[in-house]
């Protein structure tokens, strides 16, 4: 044990987010890990650099009739519905858990209206272990049906209303779509709004039609595809975002399963990752990613994981 | 409940029974903890593979003591890429396991009469289980379904431990104009039993309930539905069941179950969100 922390390389791993300064850069992603219970059976959650909360609603929602899920190359197709006992459950066992274990939270929100975006924020003003909030904006509006995430006025709105009812002490990040022409303006629409920073991406639309049945494989039709297929999509958008707003932070996910892929994140621009589809392959897959960049980033000469963020940027002749 | 363990073991023997894969692994960690009706997650395709979700086979049978102390055996059905790759794995490779995964069977500290319906290769669960309810001084009876007589899974061992095995096929139901109810019917008139244990697809435990139900026998059954992750994150699996408190919600297969009371399961529901379930209204359906 005692060689082990002296062998460790020294390097610091901290994570800023705006405001929320977290010890270690690998969270896990929205609606991928619950409240981190079904995962404490695996690994120390507190090890984590936070635990990212499915996307809670005001009020309890079923979720979609099955089949939710299905299986793509290198990735998942799924429509799950956003189940949740709601709001309610997450403040009364969820994050009292959360903070007895020392570990941390960043609670995702959804919500139909932008009045139910800003009542979530505000509900969880003091609530215990609550790092960041992270805005879910590919929600469909129950105005005009539209994803928040696909207009970038709807979006700057949501994050708008969302940060004056939140704890100014508590960073707003908003979760960004890929399924949009250009995500650059919805991500200026959102920083212009107050957002602290951003999270990207949330999974892309997709259609599997199952042969035997000769009809959709998914309840719902539609799907949101996430896993390894969509890392470069998603390593896109960091890239743009970053270039385009390099002041403000980004949570970077989308088919994140080693060190290697956080490292390609990193160097794009985020200044943390969350694991999202891999913990439903291995729910040790965060801490081994961790372990991996550690080592990555102690090989590339880094004593801060805060000097790779964005590096892949520098001009050519700085190489 | 035992805390499940990831366990990367070594394959002993992969073989063909009938028309299933037995694959028998050692995998002490795990071995010891599994109780019936509990499962493995097993991924697939190797370090390179592109299959993110891993496959769950119920466990057929684990051996505490003896040559092969501290190995778990599990029975699966060749129907995909996945499952056609863990047939292909050679003695000697190391398979990545995570169990014991999901509630077990509850058993009775009487002495009872139980009978277990399986089907196809679904039946491999019901073996251990009969082991544990003659440990309890139980009497088993076995009813093995399949499509066809070849695809029947467990009839020998059946046979060694059941006190009688009915075996029923969609041919031999065809033929005699019976449905599933119907052969369940003459099992349970002949000799009315404590408890019915049932593994299968949820069309066939559906209609297990049914008969459960009419003849007064409370039923156990193990479900068969496909999941993502069998560790309870990705909330794929889900069923409308009926809580303790009379709500139903879309519980997961994998750590709600794969055991439920059947009369708990919305059978008729299945395909959609019930009107009365928790959080129905906000999908609007409510």
């Amino acid at each position: 044990m005692l060689e082990d922390v002296l062998e460790a390389p020294a390097i610091d791993l901290t994570a800023t987010l705006a405001g929320a300064v977290l010890p270690n850069p690998v969270l896990t992603a929205a609606g991928c890990a619950m409240a981190g219970r079904e995962l404490a059976e695996f690994v120390d959650v507190s090890r984590l650099g936070a635990v990212v909360t499915p996307s809670v609603t005001r009020d309890p929602r079923a979720g979609s009739p099955t089949p939710r899920i299905t299986e793509t190359p290198s990735g998942l197709l799924s429509a799950v519905g956003m189940p949740g006992p709601g709001i309610d459950a997450l403040l009364a066992a969820d994050l009292p858990w959360l903070d007895h274990l020392g570990a941390r939270a960043v609670v995702s929100i959804a919500g139909r209206t932008i009045g139910e975006y800003a009542e979530l924020a505000g509900r969880l003003h003091g609530a215990p272990a609550v790092s960041l909030l992270e805005i879910n904006l590919s929600c469909p509006s129950a105005e005009d049906g539209r994803d928040f995430a696909c207009d970038p006025d709807a979006a700057g709105l949501v994050v708008a209303e969302v940060r004056a009812a939140a704890d100014p002490a508590t960073p707003v990040f908003a979760k960004l779509s890929p399924n949009v022409t250009d995500i650059v303006p919805v991500a200026q629409a959102c920083a212009l709004a107050g957002a602290d920073g951003l999270s990207m991406i949330n999974t892309v639309a997709g259609v599997a039609v199952d042969p035997y049945t000769m009809r959709p494989a998914l309840a719902d039709i539609f799907g949101g595809l996430s896993g390894p297929a969509v890392r470069p999509v998603a390593v896109r958008c960091v890239w743009q975002v970053h270039a385009a707003l390099p002041q403000l932070p980004i949570l970077g996910m989308g088919g994140i399963t080693c060190g290697l892929d956080a490292l390609q994140f990193v160097l794009a621009g985020a200044s943390a990752v969350s694991v999202g589809t891999a913990l439903f392959h291995d729910p040790g897959t965060p801490l081994r990613v961790l372990d991996e960049l550690r080592d990555l980033l102690v090989e590339r000469g880094f004593e801060r994981l805060a000097d790779a963020v964005g590096q892949a940027h520098r001009p050519e002749e700085d190489v | 409940m035992m805390r499940p363990v990831q366990w990367v073991g070594e394959l002993l023997s992969n073989r063909r029974v009938g028309a299933y894969q037995l694959v028998t692994v050692a995998a002490p960690g795990l071995a010891e903890r599994m109780r019936p009706g509990q499962f493995v997650a097993v991924a697939v395709g190797g370090r390179l593979s592109s299959v993110l979700p891993r496959r769950c086979f119920s466990i057929y049978a684990t051996r505490p003591q003896g040559l092969y102390a501290g190995t778990a055996q599990f029975v699966l059905d060749v129907t995909g890429a996945g499952t056609g790759w863990l047939a292909d794995v050679a003695a000697g490779e190391r398979l990545d396991l995570i169990g014991p995964l999901g509630s077990p069977f509850l058993l009775s500290d009487e002495p009872m009469r139980a009978v277990l319906v399986g089907e196809e290769h679904s039946s491999a669960a019901l073996l251990p289980l009969a082991d544990a309810l003659h440990a309890r001084d139980c009497s088993v009876d076995f009813v093995l379904m399949a499509p066809t007589a070849d695809r029947v899974f467990g009839e020998l061992e059946a046979k060694r431990t059941g006190a009688a095995v009915t075996i029923t096929t969609e041919d031999s139901r065809a033929a005699a104009e019976q449905t599933l109810v119907e052969v369940l019917d003459g099992v349970l008139e002949r000799g009315p039993a404590d408890v019915l244990y049932a593994s299968g697809s949820l069309d066939m435990l559906g209609e297990v309930a049914v008969a459960g139900s009419a003849h007064h026998v409370p039923c156990q059954v193990a479900v068969e539905v496909p999941m993502a992750c069998g560790t309870g994150l990705c909330a794929g699996c889900v069923l409308p069941v009926v809580g303790d408190d009379g709500v139903t919600r879309m519980l997961r297969s994998c750590v709600d179950g794969p055991v439920f009371f059947a009369n708990r399961v919305r059978w008729d529901e299945l395909a959609r969100i019930p009107a009365d379930c928790l959080g129905a209204e906000a999908m609007g359906v409510g």
